[in-house]
């Protein structure tokens, strides 16, 4: 194959990304379907919407009855923070061609922490990387749901602690964020504002208070941040 | 809801979700970014990574017994592995199977 190469990058990088979404989306799946929705919602929820926080959520609309404008609110706010992961890839994402459209569906958190982090190869096509980068992440995804939709209510085996593999992920990709940077300000910053928002705000909305007083923070402190 | 009902909320949120997604793009399509922009471009991902971890950990109840201990424990593991071996598969593996055990055992 013409892009081995940049597949095999993207599979080894993506493999902590694969534990964490199957054990995610596996959870998912099985909370759908212990509602008597059909299965089949799993996999179309998991290719079309591609959202874990917002797949949860929909459960409840569904429940709910809630209407569409509302469904379109919520939703809204749910992944609003996601609108501020674009601006740090607006250079990188700049020649990727046909494959932009993609892309940028494919930015989760994880999948923005990754490519955010990861050095780029130069000897590889960077738009292919990508590419591949987003197409297994959500391939793990689809995975997830549809396995915890179709067997989740008739297998037992003990997962619990499982889902820590994404705090981990996040772990890891902080301190290669601190190697690059080498400024603790930053870190502070977002520490400090996700601890404070822990703490104050109720924990669906806790993701974009901290990110907007971190935005505003960062501002704030900017000459420390950019020493 | 009947299934038309749940194939518009999908088709809704399936809209909603990518525009979220796409609208920074979109925006700044034409024009160089401003400088601001360019500012967060470059410092917002070690912001976010910080709270990415605090937000996996938001379901913790860190006010009853063992307040949070075990995740602290998970965290300071995982980081300790990948600062010595510098493999971030072992340090993501081995965090995550260490927690597993003390959430399991213990």
């Amino acid at each position: 194959m013409k892009y081995e190469k940049e597949l095999k990058k993207a599979f080894s990088i993506s493999i902590p990304v694969m534990m964490g979404y199957i054990v995610l989306g596996f959870a998912f799946g099985l909370l759908l379907t212990s509602f008597n929705y059909p299965w089949y919602l799993a996999p179309i929820m998991s290719i079309f919407i591609y959202a874990g926080a917002l797949q949860f959520v929909a459960i409840n609309f569904f429940n709910a009855k809630a209407g569409l404008i509302d469904i379109a609110i919520a939703s809204w706010f749910v992944n609003i923070r996601q609108s501020f992961y674009g601006l740090s890839l607006l250079k990188r994402f700049k020649n990727s061609g046909n494959f932009k459209p993609f892309l940028i569906f494919g930015l989760t958190d994880e999948t923005y922490a990754l490519l955010t982090t990861i050095k780029d190869d130069e000897s590889l096509s960077k738009k292919h990387y990508y590419l591949f980068l987003g197409l297994l992440n959500q391939l793990y995804w689809i995975i997830g749901c549809t396995s915890g939709a179709l067997i989740g209510s008739y297998v037992k085996f003990n997962t619990a602690g499982l889902e820590f593999s994404l705090t981990a992920l996040f772990v890891v990709l902080c301190i290669e964020q601190y190697k690059n940077l080498k400024n603790i300000y930053p870190f502070i910053i977002g520490a400090i504002s996700s601890i404070f928002a822990l703490i104050f705000v109720s924990s669906d909305k806790m993701l974009i208070v901290s990110i907007v007083s971190s935005l505003i923070l960062m501002f704030f402190l900017r000459k420390k941040v950019e020493a | 809801m009947s299934s038309l009902e749940i194939y518009l909320a999908i088709l809704v949120m399936a809209v909603v979700n990518y525009f979220t997604r796409v609208f920074p793009f979109i925006f700044f399509i034409k024009k160089e970014p401003p400088l601001y922009i360019i500012f967060i471009e470059k410092y917002f991902p070690p912001v976010i990574m910080m709270i990415l971890i605090v937000y996996t950990l938001k379901d913790i109840d860190f006010k009853i017994y063992p307040y949070g201990f075990k995740e602290l424990l998970g965290i300071c593991v995982t980081a300790f592995l990948h600062l010595s071996i510098k493999n971030y598969l072992i340090s993501i593996f081995g965090g995550t199977i260490f927690y597993m055990a003390l959430v399991q055992y213990l």
